[in-house]
This record gives C-alpha cells, sequence and structure tokens, in this order.
C-alpha cells in the first residue's frame, strides 16, 4: 500500500503539495505515482521564474520504463526547484515526500486549494484506478 | 572486450591492405590528416574472430521468435537481399545519366506505383531515407498544404493516446503543438474529446491504425469526415500497415498522407541503424508538395523527377535517389508476393496475434480488449502478476529470453499498466507461437513459487540483468584510448 501523508494535498494526476509560509506550496510527486514509473533516471524541472497555469505540463520524469509529465497543480509562479534532483533523481524513488520534492511555487492571485484532494479522498482515486 | 583492446602496435591485416604505397597528389594539403586515424591494429584472424563472437551473442529474428509488437520483426526473404545485390544494381553510380539506369529506374517507379496501390494513395515518393524521416515529411507537407491557402492559423496536430509514440515529436519539430486525446474503453479514439478538440487551430490529426491499442479504429471514416469538415488533413502512421496489407487501404479511410516503415513491412534491413527508407504516399490534396527525388515516366522512359517538376515540393530529402540499395530490397518483397501474397501477410499476421490472443487469455492472463479482435498485434496487461508475485512486465521479458523468446514490447503502450504489446506476425509457425505461450504460462508459474528467481532472469545469455538504471544515470559511450 503506497504512503498517503495525511497533511498534503493531491491531483488525480499524481502529484502532492504541501501549504508552505507566505503563500508558497511545494509541489512533487507522490509515492504511488513514483512506485508505478519504477527507478526515475531524469527529471526535468521548470526554470525558476516560469509561470504556471494549472493542469499544464510544466516537468518532466523519466524512469527506464517511461517519461511522464508533471502537471502544475495550481497556477503561479515558480520561485525554487530542486536541484539535487539533477545528480541524484533517486531522491524521488527513495524519499518522495522529503528530499524528493521537484518544485515550490509562489500561489498566483487565482490559485485554487479547494479542488485538490485531501489524503482520503486521493486514496479514493487510487483504489478506483486498481 | 573491444576490438580496439585486442590490437597491438604495428599489427595490421596485411593481405587486406593496398599491395603498393600510393603518393597522396590530389588532396590540398590543409585537409589532410596530421596524425594517424586511431584504427584498432588487429590481424584478419582477429578480426573475424571478435565480429563471429559478437554476431554469436546477437539475439536476432535470425536466431530467435522476436514478436516485438509495433514494430513487426517479420523474417526477410534472403531473396530480397540476393536479387537487390545484383551486380548491375550494385555497380551503377549515381552520376550515371539516366538513360543508363532505366532499370533500376523502372524498378523505383514500378515500387511508387505497388505503394500507392496497396495504399490508395495517390503518388509515392521513396525519397524518405528512414521512418521518422517518412513521419517528418508528411508532417512539413500539411504544413505546406495549409502555408499554400494562407491559412496560417492552424497550429495545432491532435494525437491520440494509442498514438505511435513518435508522432507528437514529428508534430513539434514541424513547429505544431500537440493535442492529446483519449482512447475510450473499446481502444478507439474518444469521439467526444475529438469533437472538442477540433476546430480553426486544427492543422491534421495523426493516427495509427490499428492503432497501438491493438485493434481497428472502428469509427475512422466518421473521424476522416469531422477532421476534414474542420479543415485539418489526417496522417496515417504506416507503422501498423502489416495488419492489413492487401485488406484496406488508408486513401479509403480518407487519409491524406501515409508513411510506410518499408524495413517493418516490405522486408528491409530492421535496426542497428537501417540503413532505412520511409517511403510516404500523398493524396490528391499534398501531391504537388511531395519530396523529391521521385522518377517519373513518359512512355517507356523514366527519369528521375527534380524541382522543376514538382515546383511546390516540400524540397529534396536526399542527394541522389534516396536509399536505392533499401528500396530495392523492397521492391522485390512486393514482386514476389504479389497482390495475392501481401493480402495471406495480412491474414496470417492477424491469425497468429489472435490465437496468441485467445490462447493467453484462457490461460488466465488478462488481455487489454478481450471483446476486441486484435489486429496483428495484442496487449497482455501482467498488473496481477507484478500484484500478486512481485513479478511484472520487465521480469516476464526477462525470463523469456532463457526459454529462447525475445521480449515483447514492454510497458507501451504506457495507457495499460505492466504492457506487452506482443506482434507474433506472419512469418512463424504454429508451434513457435505455441512455445511462446507455454513458456509464459511456465514462468507465471514460477513467479508464483519462487518469484526472486524470476526476478534475477536472464541466467542463459552471455550477460545476466543488466542495471538498466545505472546505464541511464550514468551514460558511458565512448572509448578512451586514454584508459585501455
Amino acid at each position: 500500500m503506497s504512503n498517503i501523508p495525511a497533511e498534503l494535498k493531491y491531483t488525480s494526476s499524481h502529484e502532492w503539495i504541501r501549504a508552505e509560509e507566505e503563500g508558497t506550496v511545494t509541489v512533487g510527486i507522490t509515492d504511488h505515482a513514483q512506485e508505478s514509473l519504477g527507478d526515475l533516471v531524469f527529471v526535468d524541472p521548470p526554470a525558476e521564474g516560469d509561470s504556471l497555469d494549472v493542469g499544464t505540463a510544466c516537468a518532466v520524469v523519466e524512469s527506464v520504463k517511461a517519461a511522464s509529465d508533471i502537471y502544475a497543480p495550481i497556477s503561479g509562479e515558480v520561485v525554487e526547484v530542486n536541484e539535487r534532483l539533477e545528480d541524484e533523481p533517486e531522491l524521488v524513488n527513495n524519499d518522495p515526500y522529503g528530499d524528493g520534492w521537484i518544485m515550490k511555487v509562489r500561489l498566483g492571485a487565482d490559485a485554487d486549494l479547494s479542488g485538490l484532494h485531501d489524503a482520503d479522498s486521493y486514496s479514493d482515486v487510487l483504489a478506483e484506478a486498481d | 572486450m573491444l576490438i580496439f583492446e585486442q590490437g597491438r602496435e604495428g599489427r595490421w591485416a596485411r593481405a587486406q591492405g593496398p599491395q603498393q604505397r600510393e603518393e597522396l597528389t590530389d588532396l590540398p594539403e590543409q585537409f589532410r590528416r596530421r596524425e594517424r586515424a586511431a584504427l584498432p591494429e588487429v590481424s584478419e584472424l582477429q578480426v573475424v574472430r571478435h565480429y563471429t563472437r559478437l554476431s554469436q551473442t546477437n539475439f536476432a529474428i535470425d536466431t530467435n521468435f522476436y514478436p516485438l509488437g509495433s514494430c513487426t520483426m517479420k523474417y526477410n526473404p534472403r531473396a530480397c537481399n540476393s536479387l537487390a545485390m545484383q551486380p548491375a544494381f550494385l555497380g551503377r553510380h549515381p552520376y550515371a545519366p539516366d538513360q543508363f539506369g532505366q532499370g533500376v529506374l523502372r524498378c523505383l517507379w514500378e515500387l511508387q506505383e505497388i505503394l500507392a496501390d496497396v495504399t490508395g494513395m495517390s503518388e509515392v515518393s521513396l525519397a524518405p531515407m528512414a521512418g521518422a524521416q517518412g513521419e517528418f515529411s508528411g508532417v512539413a507537407m500539411i504544413r505546406a498544404y495549409h502555408q499554400a491557402r494562407g491559412d496560417h492559423e492552424r497550429t495545432e496536430i491532435i494525437v491520440p493516446d494509442a498514438a505511435h509514440g513518435t508522432n507528437p515529436a514529428t508534430a513539434v519539430m514541424c513547429g505544431f503543438n500537440v493535442r492529446e486525446i483519449p482512447t475510450g474503453p473499446e481502444g478507439n479514439v474518444d469521439m467526444d474529446s475529438l469533437k472538442e478538440a477540433l476546430g480553426p487551430q486544427t492543422a491534421g490529426i495523426m493516427l495509427t491504425n490499428p492503432s497501438t491499442a491493438g485493434v481497428f479504429e472502428r469509427h475512422i471514416r466518421e473521424i476522416a469526415d469531422m477532421v476534414h469538415e474542420a479543415g485539418g488533413l489526417l496522417y496515417y502512421d504506416g507503422a501498423n500497415l502489416n495488419a492489413i496489407l492487401g485488406k484496406a487501404r488508408p486513401g479509403d479511410m480518407g487519409f491524406d498522407v501515409i508513411h510506410m516503415n518499408l524495413h517493418k513491412t516490405f522486408s528491409t534491413p530492421h535496426g542497428g541503424g537501417g540503413p532505412g527508407a520511409g517511403a510516404i504516399g500523398v493524396g490528391e490534396r499534398l501531391k504537388e508538395h511531395r519530396p523529391i527525388p521521385c522518377v517519373g515516366r513518359q512512355g517507356d522512359q523514366f527519369r528521375w523527377l527534380a524541382e522543376a517538376d514538382i515546383p511546390k515540393s516540400i524540397g529534396r530529402l536526399s542527394a541522389f535517389g534516396g536509399n536505392v540499395g533499401v528500396l530495392l530490397r523492397a521492391y522485390v518483397y512486393a514482386r514476389m508476393l504479389g497482390r495475392n501474397g501481401m493480402r495471406r501477410v495480412a491474414e496470417h499476421a492477424t491469425l497468429n496475434a489472435n490465437y496468441m490472443m485467445r490462447r493467453l487469455h484462457e490461460a488466465g492472463f488478462q488481455v487489454a480488449y478481450p471483446d476486441r479482435r486484435a489486429s496483428h498485434e495484442f496487449i497482455v496487461s501482467l498488473k496481477h502478476e507484478a500484484k500478486n508475485y512481485g513479478c511484472g512486465a520487465g521480469d516476464f521479458a526477462k525470463r523469456l529470453l532463457d526459454y529462447g523468446v525475445h521480449a515483447p514490447t514492454a510497458y507501451f503502450p504506457l495507457l495499460v499498466p505492466e504492457a506487452f504489446l506482443i506482434e507474433p506476425t506472419e512469418t512463424e509457425t504454429r508451434a513457435e507461437v505455441d512455445g511462446f505461450i507455454e513458456a509464459m504460462i511456465a514462468i507465471r508459474e514460477e513467479a508464483k513459487t519462487d518469484p526472486e528467481f524470476v526476478q534475477g532472469a536472464p541466467y542463459t545469455l552471455p550477460v545476466r540483468r543488466l542495471d538498466d538504471v545505472k546505464a541511464a544515470r550514468e551514460l558511458d559511450l565512448r572509448w578512451d584510448q586514454s584508459a585501455a
């Protein structure tokens, strides 16, 4: 059973979102996502300063099985990307909710967190897909 | 061991070298090499042994069943090779005038005609040197068509998620935005999503039919009408042409342009870098944009067509005549089969696939579209095996090698988890496909009783399981002389 921390928000496309201070969030991919992809070999994050539109592809993760888009879970501006992933993409596999975070985003004016799943409803999403 | 590592300074294969030393007089001084080229210094026998050993470690269609879905790894009859390598073909110089090459030009012209006939297109250009270039030129023609009409707002190419994997890349390379649309539960394009995606921004749609879901697109005529109505064009990816060869024609389905992977369907060299040939066929809308060189016929004379003959061509894709040697192999193959033979190719390819799909389904494997007839290929999902025994598509793939079968395409298409895309082709016997089915059943038993054993496969090949993660993370592609 994959790990779904209770304090995070989720998307149906398997990104997680953690609310941080002063209107920023940290974004990564879920334990289920990293497990389905298998060992990652490459992470291509957006550039700092990029503006994100909710639902559009903003980063790519690549494993030996597949390359997969990461979709912006909220709109806003990228303020930081996890540069360690350039040399250590395995952090996403080993610690998807910690050292394997992908980007930090400052929420845009129209950003809306209320449409995201909480842990319970994300686990329903996974159960349905199974 | 690399051949460089077997050498010793000063050693060479004297019998293979020039018999006397010749002075270089016709090459200007500044273009001459200052240092000796870094070539392996080995004897003739070392070379023979090295390459013979390499060929023995190869897992190839010439030694093993190779059911690689979406890629038609069928047997290339030896006659295609030997007939295409007759001295008169090999000896023709590309600068020789057309009147001294009427034989080869006629073969190429007839190949254009045969391919146009079997696909239902108006014209064929043999110019593209590979499937990727064929795709590129096809979408470039769609672009040229809209631009010639002053229709500059068409910026989008629609690509269903069951299309061939290269399609979105081609669209982007040609300067289009890609709009992906989903596949319905039966493996067809989702018509509501298509309707929603179409508009004045639509340049075209790229489809593979049968799709990589391994089923025939049932709504193809309706799709063609809708796309044309919206002002877009239809591109047919020829990856799966083997399934419908001689039975159904992309031109009749409403496609405007098609590329053919001659190495998949028409028995030309496959893999290892080719050389390839990705002939394209065009309908009436696009024929004035087709790439050159092509071969034209006037009376009983054949000649190369150039810019002056097709002024709106998207351009010249190759110097001289494209990969003529490869095209001749396809020509021999097509002539050997004839119209009826081509039909039998499709019939036997689909019969083999359906037989395998049914038997694997009966043996308890999950097939992706159990209610649909397979085309020339079908998808098995090893999701349950992965979940219950910890042995997924990758583990089955590696263990199949021990059973003497090349692994099918694994983890593709992406829309099915733990996918095996299996394509037996028409050239395998029933005993061979039965062997594959029995191997799958045996591996599942092994996975039940000893999953670690399956996870450690293969055991019988020159190399054990490779660390593909390490290989991808730490690419090491160059031989470093100083490290030797």
